[in-house]
């Protein structure tokens, strides 16, 4: 991504209309990445809060208190399950799913035109018909369950009221949320497989179960990376899904770091001590990039 | 190893056009190296699809060593196939390339070691099992390639256009050993190629296909001294048989048969071969309008258009040997002729063989 650029510029001096075709790219990372990413640090070292008129140095001393925060090793411990179990079953699911529509069937349009809708949709929008498919009171899923008699109506599952549920309904609504995006990635990954090799397995007498683990999967390692990391990242910084669904609750049950970071920093108005938070993020963050820019690294020199 | 039959194969893709292969049948022979032979979209690779379980049948017949095989899965059919990209398996070692057939095929373990090194120093690649197929150059590629087919010992090998990713040069000598490999497996090899140079050079028989049809089988010289219709006249040769239509009969006769009338009376210098010309019998008298010339080294092809007679206005080529003089100015018009017996004639509506027509040819 960054090496043709790089090569360019290299090759000759930047002209004042390369300079005018770079700025807007610049001045976006600047103004809307790189300033509030400096304000964060800036308020993680002080005091500011909303409403205050003056804000001053304060030091470690909103570190200090988030890590004994019993909220905050919650919300970290709450991003760890959410993040790995959520890419887990993104990865299995999609993976069997690109398998599957790789192969032309009748059909086949429609389907990927149905799998890749949830990306389509706005993420708010999506999570808040969630929010009503799994409401305590109207549930559909509920109503289905009890029709069915495996629930009794007043003992069925609060969806979103009870701690472990909760975790699972928000997992679950986030795979919905990112499958087809994985999905669409392995797809690409696989059509890059030239046909013949899957083939030369077949009538060197290999079967679908060591052709899909000892020649495509190994080839699609590179893709399969890529959409991990790009889930992870969107999966430990997501604010909507969690924040729609239950805002963190029940008894800080689904609080994750982002969620936390907005409750604490916006709604508990503690700005220094949300943009603490915010800033643990970071190292999780960095070590994904690092990772991705990597594997782009070695997919230009192979 | 196994003879491999077909019996009226015909693969249709889209109901309602064409075949991409039409009521094929043919039998190699035990140990046979049979090519087929024909240009892009002639059905050959298809064919060889077919054989190799890869592509179903729509119809027809596939038998490999007597056995049927229609419903067998490629694995099953103790087949090993060269595919035109060679398809080796790039995060594997060469090593474990080679090996791959053995693991699917779950042969113990123990053997592995001594089969892929005997494959490996057949094919002269014993040094390379350790690196990875994009660190190996094209001929390399396709040496591995080999030794993963053969490592099994299959009854049949199939090989898809396996010289055409070599340079020229490579291409040459590629060739020659893969002649070789050949003759000391002995296994029966089906070869699928668009270059009709290949196919004379290692073909035993030569299967020449167009449209998906086979239009011809037979020794390379067979193809080429008696091709069965227009099509594998003009195929074949390069470049390739003129033909010339007379009433309802189309004429044919190589370029290379095609000679300065000066050359068959003996008047000029000329190589021992044409010396004999003049014994062969009677021949056709044909002027020649030169259009141009093309100077090839060792030969020289002549383009132009026949003048008078029986033939006139048909554009011919003539090639000859480059060490004949050269007065072929374009415009100019020359005393050319052909040996009678070396014409062959065709139907002109369906381009099929005939029996010769007696001249006089003027």
């Amino acid at each position: 991504m960054s090496a043709p650029a790089r090569k360019a510029s290299a090759a000759r001096s930047p002209s004042a209309l390369g300079i005018a075709m770079f700025a807007p790219a610049v001045l976006y990372i600047v103004l809307l990445i790189g300033a509030p990413f400096a304000l964060a640090i800036l308020y993680a070292f002080s005091d500011a809060r909303i409403g205050a008129t003056s804000i001053h140095f304060a030091g470690l001393e909103n570190f200090r208190s988030i890590l004994q925060s019993p909220s905050f090793r919650m919300a970290v411990k709450n991003s760890i399950v959410f993040t790995v179990c959520a890419q887990v079953i993104i990865i299995v699911c999609s993976g069997m799913l690109s398998i599957a529509l790789e192969k032309p069937f009748r059909g086949r349009g429609f389907v990927r035109f149905l799998i890749l809708l949830p990306w389509v949709a706005p993420v708010s929008l999506g999570t808040i018909g969630w929010k009503w498919i799994l409401d305590s009171i109207y549930s559909v899923i509920t109503w289905v369950l009890v029709s069915l008699h495996f629930y009794k109506p007043y003992s069925a599952p609060m969806w979103l009221g009870q701690p472990h549920l909760a975790m699972a309904s928000v997992i679950l609504v986030h795979c919905w949320r990112l499958i087809p995006f994985s999905t669409v990635i392995m797809l690409a990954g696989m059509s890059a497989i030239s046909r013949e090799i899957p083939e030369a397995a077949a009538i060197d007498g290999a079967g679908f179960w060591r052709t899909t683990f000892q020649i495509n999967l190994p080839m699609m390692t590179p893709i399969v990376s890529v959409a991990v990391l790009f889930g992870t990242v969107f999966t430990f910084t997501d604010m909507t899904v969690v924040y729609i669904l239950t805002a963190g609750g029940p008894f800080d049950s689904t609080q994750t770091i982002p969620t936390l970071a907005f409750a604490t920093g916006i709604a508990g108005s503690d700005l220094a001590a949300g943009a603490a938070i915010s800033l643990f993020l970071v190292p999780v963050l960095v070590v994904v990039a690092y990772l991705m820019l990597r594997i782009a690294h070695r997919a230009e020199v192979v | 190893m196994a003879i491999v039959e077909t019996r009226h194969l015909t693969k249709v893709f889209k109901q309602g056009e064409l075949g991409a292969v039409n009521d094929v049948s043919l039998t190699t022979e035990e140990g046979e190296f049979l090519v087929f032979l024909g240009p892009s979209g002639s059905g050959k690779t298809t064919l060889l699809r077919m054989i190799a379980g890869l592509e179903t049948p729509t119809s027809g017949e596939i038998l490999i060593g007597g056995q049927f095989v229609n419903d067998l899965s490629p694995r099953e059919r103790r087949i090993a196939m060269v595919f035109q990209s060679y398809a080796l398996y790039p995060h594997l070692t060469v090593y474990k390339n080679i090996a791959f057939p053995l693991k699917a095929q779950k042969v113990p373990k123990a053997e592995h070691r001594k089969k892929v090194e005997w494959a490996a120093g057949l094919l002269g690649i014993g040094k390379l099992l350790d690196r990875k197929p994009r660190e190996l150059s094209g001929g390399e590629r396709q040496r591995v390639a080999l030794a993963r087919a053969i490592v099994r010992e299959p009854a049949v090998f199939l090989l898809d256009e396996p010289l055409s990713n070599l340079d020229a040069k490579l291409r040459t000598s590629a060739r020659e050993e893969l002649e070789h490999f050949h003759e000391s497996v002995g296994t029966t090899t089906i070869y699928v190629t668009h270059d009709q140079v290949e196919a004379m050079a290692m073909g035993d028989r030569i299967v020449v296909m167009n449209f998906g049809q086979v239009r011809q089988i037979g020794t390379p010289a067979d193809v080429y001294d008696e091709p069965a219709d227009t099509f594998v006249a003009t195929f074949l040769g390069s470049p390739p048989m003129n033909l010339v239509r007379k009433d309802d009969v189309i004429v044919g006769f190589r370029p290379e048969h095609f000679f300065p009338v000066t050359v068959l009376a003996g008047r000029a210098a000329m190589p021992e071969s044409l010396r004999a010309v003049d014994r062969e019998g009677p021949y056709v008298p044909i002027s020649l309008r030169v259009s141009h010339e093309e100077y090839l080294g060792a030969e020289r092809i002549l383009y132009g258009t026949i003048e008078d007679g029986a033939f006139q206005g048909n554009k011919v080529v003539s090639r000859m040997p480059s060490t004949l003089a050269s007065p072929w100015s374009s415009g100019s018009v020359h005393a050319f002729a052909v040996i009678e017996k070396h014409l062959k004639f065709y139907a002109a509506d369906t381009g099929k063989r005939t029996a010769p027509r007696p001249g006089p040819w003027r």
